[in-house]
C-alpha cells in the first residue's frame, strides 16, 4: 500500500479554485454535431435558452481551440476514427459529454454500422440521457459538468507532472 | 506552380455542412471543377432494422430520418402502411394531420432559413428564426410531449386531440409569424450583400433538375410546377386552397424566395385547416400490433425537403418484409455537383444551404 | 391485361401502350392498390425504359428499389430489382419488376435516368448487386473495407464483426 498523500496547501487549494472558476466559466465547446441532437445543441445556444450565460458561446469550429467535446448524436463505425482523431486533436485540458442516447449507449441503434456508446473510443466525464435531451436536460448536464471541474484539482499537476489525467 | 486541380476536403466535421458530410473538391485556383460528395458517416441501417419491429415500432424510428420535419416523415410512413393495410383514417383525423404537417413545414423552413443565413455571414437571422422556430416547438411540446422527434402521427390518425385551448395557441402563433418573416426578410431580400451571394449562383434549369431528379422547393425555384399536395392528394390536402410558388431561373436567390413563401401559404392552409376542423374520431381504431395480407405499396408525401416516399412489402406478418424509403435529400444532392461547376469555391457553402440536406434523411 | 378499373385511363394506356410495343416480353402485371407493376426480363431493359422516357414520357425515376426473395417459395430468383417510374403529366407511377440470381449482373440505367446514380451504388453497397456500364460502381454508405453486404436477409442486424 502507498503512503497516503500530502494534504494540499493552503495556498494550493486557492489556487484550484481558481483555475477551476476560471476554466468552467469558460468552456469553449467544440460541436461536434453529428444528428437530431446537433438540432437541439444549437437551440441550447440560440436566444431562448442562451448557453451564452454559462460562458459557452464561442462554439469552435476547430478542436485545436476548444476545450470541451460535445458529442451530440449517433457515432457510427465510419465515422469513430474521425471523431477519435478530434479528440487527440483538441489541447489539454479538455472533458467530454455524451449527449442524447445514441452517443451514450447507440440508442435506437443495435445495428452493424452504429458504435455503441461514444466512451468505447473517448473518455467521457458527464452523459446526458434524452432522444434528443431538451435543452434544459443539456444545460443540466453542463452545469453537473461544472460541479465536476470545480471539484477537480489541476494544481496537482504542478506538484506532481505524473498526475496528469487524474482529476 | 500553378493552382490548378488542387483537392480540397471539406468534412465531415465542419460546421457548414449541415451534418457529417465530405465533400472532395477540386478547384482551379477559386473556381470549382468537380464536387464529390462522399456520405455514409450518419449511416444508421435503419432499413434493416425496420425489418425486426411492428409497423407501430417502426414508426417512431422514422422521426430520427429527417430530425427537422420529424412529422412529415411520421405522416409519410403512416399513410403507406394505411394504404397497404387499407386502413381509412376519419376526417378529422386528416385535418389534424394537415394542420401538424403544415407546422412542421413552418419550423423546418425556419430552421433552414437560419442555417444557410449563418452558412452565408448573416449570423443575427439565425438566432431570430430560432426564436420564432421556438414558438412552434413550444406547440409540439403541448400536442404531444417532444419537440423535436415527435412522433405525432400514429397509424391511423393522430396522436392526440386538438382541443379548443391548443387551437388558440396555434392561432396565436400563427399570427406573430408573418411579423417576424418580415423583420427577417427586411434584412436579407434587398440586401446588396445576400443578392451578390446569391443571384445568379448555384444555376439549375427546369429540364435539368427534372432528368436529376431534383423534387421539392429546389425543383419549383427552376420553374417546374410539381407539388405532390395538388398533384396526388393525400390527407384531404385536395380540400385545401393554397397556391404553389413557383421560382425562375433556378439560383440560389429563387429557392430563397421559393421556400419564405411556402411559409406564407403553409400560415394559409393551417387557417383554413383549423377553421374547417370536422368533428368525430381523431385516429381510427387500430390495435398495437396487427398483420398486413402480402402486398407492397409505395406512396409519397411533400415533405419540406422534397418528395419523401415508402415503399413497403408486407409478406402476413405483423412486421414489414422490407421497407426502402425514398429520401429527397438524397437525390437533390446529387445535383450539387452540376449546381457549383464553375462557380467559386466560396459558393459552395451557399448552395448547399440553399439545396436544404439533412444527413438524417441521406444516410438513412 | 391486368384488372385496370375504367376510371383509371392513363395507367391502362400506359400498359396498353408497352405491351403492344414489347409483345410477348411482359412476364406478368398486377394492378393492385392504384398502383401498376410490369415484370420485365433482364434482358430488354434499356429498351423499355427508353420506349418509357422517349415516347410515354416517363421522364423521372422515382426510386430503385432491391428485394431479397431469400425467404420466398422454390423457383423465385433471388433478388428483384423494382424501378418505380413517373411521368409528370397526368401524374402516374408505373412498376418495373425485373428478377435477377444471386451472381447475376445488370444493365446501368445511369444514361437514361442520372439520378439512378447514386441509387445503383446504394444497391450494390446493401446487396451486392453489380451494374455493368456504372460510371464508377463503388460503396456509397459503408467503408471501402466493409465485408459483406447488409440488407441481405442472411446477414445479421447487429453485424459480423462482433462490433464495438
Amino acid at each position: 500500500m502507498s503512503a497516503p498523500e500530502p494534504r494540499p496547501s493552503f495556498l494550493l487549494t486557492r489556487l484550484d479554485e481558481f483555475v477551476t472558476w476560471s476554466q468552467k466559466n469558460s468552456l469553449w465547446p467544440f460541436g461536434s454535431g453529428l444528428a437530431c441532437c446537433a438540432i437541439e445543441m444549437i437551440a441550447t445556444a440560440a436566444a431562448r435558452f442562451d448557453i451564452a450565460r454559462f460562458g459557452m458561446e464561442l462554439f469552435r469550429a476547430s478542436p485545436r481551440q476548444a476545450d470541451l467535446f460535445i458529442v451530440a448524436g449517433t457515432v457510427t463505425n465510419k465515422m469513430a476514427p474521425i471523431l477519435r482523431r478530434l479528440w487527440d486533436q483538441m489541447p489539454d485540458p479538455k472533458w467530454a459529454v455524451a449527449m442524447g442516447n445514441c452517443a451514450v449507449c447507440g440508442g435506437p441503434f443495435p445495428t452493424y454500422s452504429v458504435l455503441q456508446g461514444v466512451d468505447k473510443i473517448i473518455p467521457v466525464d458527464v452523459y446526458i440521457a434524452g432522444c434528443p435531451p431538451t435543452p434544459q436536460g443539456l444545460l443540466h448536464g453542463l452545469i453537473t459538468l461544472q460541479e465536476k471541474i470545480a471539484r477537480s484539482h489541476p494544481t496537482k499537476e504542478i506538484l506532481n507532472p505524473d498526475a496528469r489525467n487524474t482529476r | 506552380m500553378a493552382f490548378k486541380d488542387i483537392e480540397i476536403n471539406m468534412g465531415p466535421q465542419h460546421p457548414s455542412t449541415h451534418g457529417v458530410l465530405r465533400l472532395k473538391l477540386t478547384v482551379d485556383n477559386e473556381v470549382v471543377l468537380k464536387v464529390e460528395p462522399v456520405i455514409g458517416y450518419l449511416h444508421r441501417g435503419m432499413e434493416k432494422l425496420w425489418e425486426s419491429q411492428t409497423y407501430a415500432q417502426c414508426l417512431p424510428l422514422t422521426d430520427r430520418l429527417d430530425y427537422l420535419a420529424s412529422l412529415s416523415n411520421n405522416l409519410a410512413f403512416a399513410l403507406a402502411v394505411e394504404k397497404l393495410a387499407g386502413i381509412e383514417v376519419p376526417r378529422r383525423g386528416r385535418y389534424i394531420r394537415i394542420v401538424l404537417v403544415e407546422l412542421q413545414r413552418l419550423a423546418s423552413h425556419l430552421a433552414w432559413l437560419g442555417f444557410m443565413a449563418n452558412d452565408i455571414g448573416a449570423m443575427s437571422v439565425l438566432l431570430y428564426g430560432f426564436e420564432a422556430r421556438e414558438d412552434i416547438l413550444d406547440l409540439f411540446e403541448e400536442y404531444a410531449g417532444a419537440r423535436l422527434t415527435i412522433h405525432g402521427i400514429r397509424i391511423g390518425g393522430a396522436a392526440h386531440d386538438l382541443d379548443e385551448a391548443l387551437v388558440g395557441r396555434i392561432r396565436k402563433v400563427l399570427s406573430s409569424v408573418p411579423r417576424r418573416l418580415k423583420d427577417i426578410r427586411s434584412l436579407l431580400d434587398e440586401n446588396r450583400i445576400w443578392k451578390e451571394r446569391t443571384v445568379g449562383i448555384g444555376l439549375i434549369s427546369a429540364s435539368e433538375a427534372v432528368d436529376y431528379g431534383l423534387t421539392g422547393p429546389a425543383l419549383r425555384a427552376s420553374g417546374v410546377s410539381w407539388d405532390i399536395r395538388k398533384s396526388i392528394p393525400y390527407s384531404s390536402y385536395d380540400e385545401m386552397d393554397f397556391d404553389v410558388p413557383l421560382g425562375r431561373q433556378g439560383d440560389v436567390y429563387d429557392r430563397y424566395l421559393v421556400r419564405l413563401e411556402e411559409i406564407g401559404q403553409s400560415i394559409r392552409i393551417i387557417n383554413q385547416a383549423l377553421d374547417k376542423l370536422p368533428p368525430g374520431e381523431f385516429r381510427a381504431k387500430v390495435p398495437r400490433t396487427f398483420r398486413i395480407p402480402p402486398g407492397q405499396v409505395f406512396h409519397t408525401v411533400e415533405a419540406p425537403k422534397g418528395e419523401l416516399g415508402f415503399y413497403i412489402k408486407s409478406n402476413g406478418s405483423d412486421r414489414p418484409e422490407r421497407v426502402k424509403m425514398k429520401s429527397p435529400s438524397f437525390i437533390n444532392l446529387q445535383s450539387l455537383e452540376h449546381m457549383c461547376k464553375g462557380n467559386l469555391f466560396s459558393d459552395v457553402v451557399g448552395i448547399l444551404g440553399s439545396l436544404d440536406i439533412v444527413l438524417g434523411e441521406i444516410d438513412k | 391485361m391486368p384488372e385496370i378499373p375504367a376510371d383509371r385511363p392513363l395507367p391502362r394506356q400506359a400498359f396498353e401502350a408497352l405491351s403492344g410495343r414489347f409483345p410477348d416480353s411482359v412476364l406478368s402485371s398486377d394492378f393492385d392498390k392504384g398502383e401498376l407493376s410490369v415484370t420485365i426480363p433482364k434482358g430488354i431493359l434499356l429498351a423499355v425504359l427508353g420506349y418509357l422516357k422517349d415516347d410515354l414520357g416517363f421522364g423521372s425515376l422515382n426510386d430503385l428499389i432491391v428485394l431479397d426473395n431469400l425467404a420466398a417459395p422454390e423457383g423465385k430468383k433471388r433478388f428483384s430489382l423494382l424501378y418505380q417510374l413517373y411521368r409528370f403529366p397526368g401524374d402516374i407511377r408505373i412498376r418495373l419488376v425485373l428478377d435477377l440470381d444471386e451472381s447475376e449482373g445488370v444493365d446501368s440505367i445511369v444514361p437514361l435516368y442520372r439520378s439512378a446514380d447514386w441509387a445503383e451504388r446504394e444497391a450494390y453497397d446493401m446487396f451486392g448487386i453489380v451494374f455493368e456500364g456504372h460510371p464508377g460502381l463503388r460503396r456509397i454508405y459503408l467503408e471501402e473495407d466493409f465485408e459483406g453486404h447488409p440488407l441481405r436477409k442472411d446477414f445479421p442486424l447487429a453485424g459480423r464483426s462482433g462490433g464495438l
